[in-house]
């Protein structure tokens, strides 16, 4: 029973190079993100995510009740008649405030998401494209920054601008951007290593028209996967710094207000608004980080 | 036009020195408009690097490059210099599977040459990309697929044609063919030879394939560890190697009753 292995191993390649249906994978997302394998725990995120977003655009809108509304002998009620879930300790529907509190806790995250990727992906692209001393002065950026946690920068934020949604939302943009350009500058500079970029150089194409048309577009499925991410991330973040009482302010409807605000209640035995809130973060968050790591591995895998 | 008398491209004391190592020196040679030059040699003699300043992708410790009565040793300063080299010179790199955007298909690449380097209207540059389809030989359902439906060779095909789009005068083929079956090699080699009988166009060929460089080329330098130690007529070099690496070169080709036991049981 002697295999030699020499040729033991290159079958072993040979099948993995023929192996159609992982080279169909592979090749296939390597172009964005098509074909993306999600499971049933994918799709169930994607449709929980998508009821969310919906929720966030049309909730205000939808509520069976004024959400500010408050009548105090209504206080603590638990579900009764059309109040789904009952009243909070101001005697304010609880369902309506959820469905409203979806829009800001949806809307911050989003913000937040959206400009650390852009931040992230600008910063990346340029050390990639330039290598080099720049390269070496954008990574040590990066550790600077990396070194103020997100929280921090938002007291920081709202002691220099005032408690509200957009400074809370721009600090933890910025204390997220170097996590999406560490990523996205890997991926960046292998593919900034490509023939095909060499090729355009050659051609005479500039660095913009090569970055944003070219090297960008075939790293867009770990920009969105890292997107996906954050997103989770934030909405956490925001909710804590709501809590905190520095970032949605209390009157107005929020996820993270509403676990702040159910506090009283919950050491009074009323754990009702406290507990809704939460469990909404925690789904929606759950959904949204599980997508963005099947995301994130897709766009890893065709980077391989 | 002022570049039809004197060389196409012209190399003189080309020098490129990486960290302590020499990769190139004192590189000399010209290339006159419609012939051919071969450089040969083993990996890492430095070929590739010659290549990569040529088409400035490298910059040159020392020495000058002239394209077309240009000198481009140093970087391009603007847009307009820019685009200008890429008309006067070409590449076409070994490996098929990352010379292409993966999400372009080569109707759009060549097209968006042809907008980089033009202000042609939309039909001028739909006829254009199906002149150098033609050229190169695919038809219009494989200039409008994605590169990863394509063939190693269909994907060179569409390398050459975008790299055509510029009309350059000179085409760099750095071992363009080396990573093809040998029969598709040969059909790549033969509209390679095609194109040049039809434009006029100078092809510098690197290569470490001898049949490919006699087939292709008139003159051929073979350099070893960064330094050209023959050059000559391809057919003189080839079959009257004068240097001894040349002759190391020409017997590493395998041909009719090549063993390779008769050579691992030669005593030492």
């Amino acid at each position: 029973m002697s295999i030699p292995v020499p040729s033991g191993v290159q079958t072993g390649v040979a099948a993995e190079v023929l192996d159609p249906v992982a080279e169909v994978e592979a090749t296939a997302v390597r172009g964005g993100l098509r074909r993306v394998r999600l499971g049933v725990l994918g799709w169930l995120s994607l449709v929980v995510v998508a009821l969310a977003a919906v929720l966030a655009v049309v909730g205000p809108f939808v509520r069976p009740f004024d959400p500010d509304l408050s009548d105090l002998s209504f206080a603590y009620v638990g579900p009764y008649g059309s109040h789904l879930l009952g009243f909070d300790g101001q005697g304010r529907d609880l369902f309506s405030r959820l469905l409203v509190g979806a829009r800001t806790t949806f809307l911050g995250a989003a913000f937040v998401a959206v400009v650390a990727v852009a931040v992230g992906s600008a910063l990346a692209v340029t050390a990639a494209w330039f290598g080099g001393r720049v390269d070496r002065v954008v990574s040590a950026g990066l550790d600077v920054v990396f070194a103020f946690p997100g929280i921090l920068l938002a007291v920081v934020a709202a002691a220099v601008f005032g408690a509200g949604l957009l400074s809370a939302g721009l600090a933890l943009a910025v204390a997220y951007s170097p996590y999406v350009a560490r990523v996205l500058r890997s991926a960046a500079l292998r593919e900034r290593a490509m023939a095909y970029v060499a090729a355009l150089e050659v051609q005479g194409f500039g660095a913009w028209r090569l970055c944003l048309r070219h090297l960008l577009p075939n790293i867009s499925g770990l920009v969105v996967a890292q997107g996906t991410i954050l997103f989770g991330f934030a909405m956490v973040d925001l909710a804590a710094i709501s809590f905190l009482g520095l970032g949605v302010q209390s009157p107005q409807a929020d996820w993270g207000v509403m676990v702040s605000e159910g506090k009283t209640g919950l050491l009074q035995g009323y754990p009702m608004e406290s507990l809704t809130a939460v469990l909404c973060i925690v789904v929606v968050v759950s959904a949204v980080s599980f997508l963005g790591d099947r995301l994130e591995s897709a766009g890893k895998q065709a980077h391989r | 036009m002022p570049d039809t008398d004197g060389p196409v491209l012209s190399v003189s004391g080309l020098r490129k020195v990486f960290g302590t190592q020499v990769a190139v020196d004192d590189m000399t040679f010209e290339l006159a408009p419609g012939r051919s030059l071969a450089i040969v040699g083993e990996s890492g003699s430095g070929k590739t690097t010659v290549a990569r300043m040529v088409v400035g992708l490298e910059r040159p410790t020392a020495g000058t490059i002239v394209a077309c009565g240009r000198d481009r040793s140093r970087p391009a300063r603007n847009a307009r210099e820019r685009t200008l080299r890429g008309r006067e010179v070409q590449i076409v790199f070994q490996d098929p599977y990352s010379s292409l955007d993966p999400r372009q298909s080569g109707t759009a690449a060549v097209d968006e040459v042809l907008r980089v380097h033009h202000d042609h209207d939309a039909a001028t540059r739909r006829r254009i990309v199906g002149e150098l389809a033609d050229l190169v030989g695919l038809d219009q359902r494989q200039m409008d697929a994605l590169p990863r439906a394509l063939s190693g060779g269909q994907r060179q095909r569409v390398a050459i044609a975008r790299a055509l789009a510029t009309e350059p005068k000179v085409l760099i083929l750095d071992e363009s063919v080396a990573a093809l079956d040998v029969s598709i090699q040969a059909q790549v080699l033969n509209v390679l030879a095609d194109i040049r009988d039809e434009r006029g166009i100078s092809y510098v060929l690197i290569s470490h394939d001898l049949a490919v460089v006699r087939q292709l080329t008139e003159d051929v330098l073979v350099m070893q560890r960064g330094v050209v130690v023959e050059r000559g007529r391809t057919a003189d070099v080839l079959d009257a190697p004068q240097h001894a690496y040349t002759r190391m070169l020409r017997a590493s080709v395998p041909g009719p009753g090549w063993k390779p036991t008769r050579t691992l049981r030669r005593p030492a």
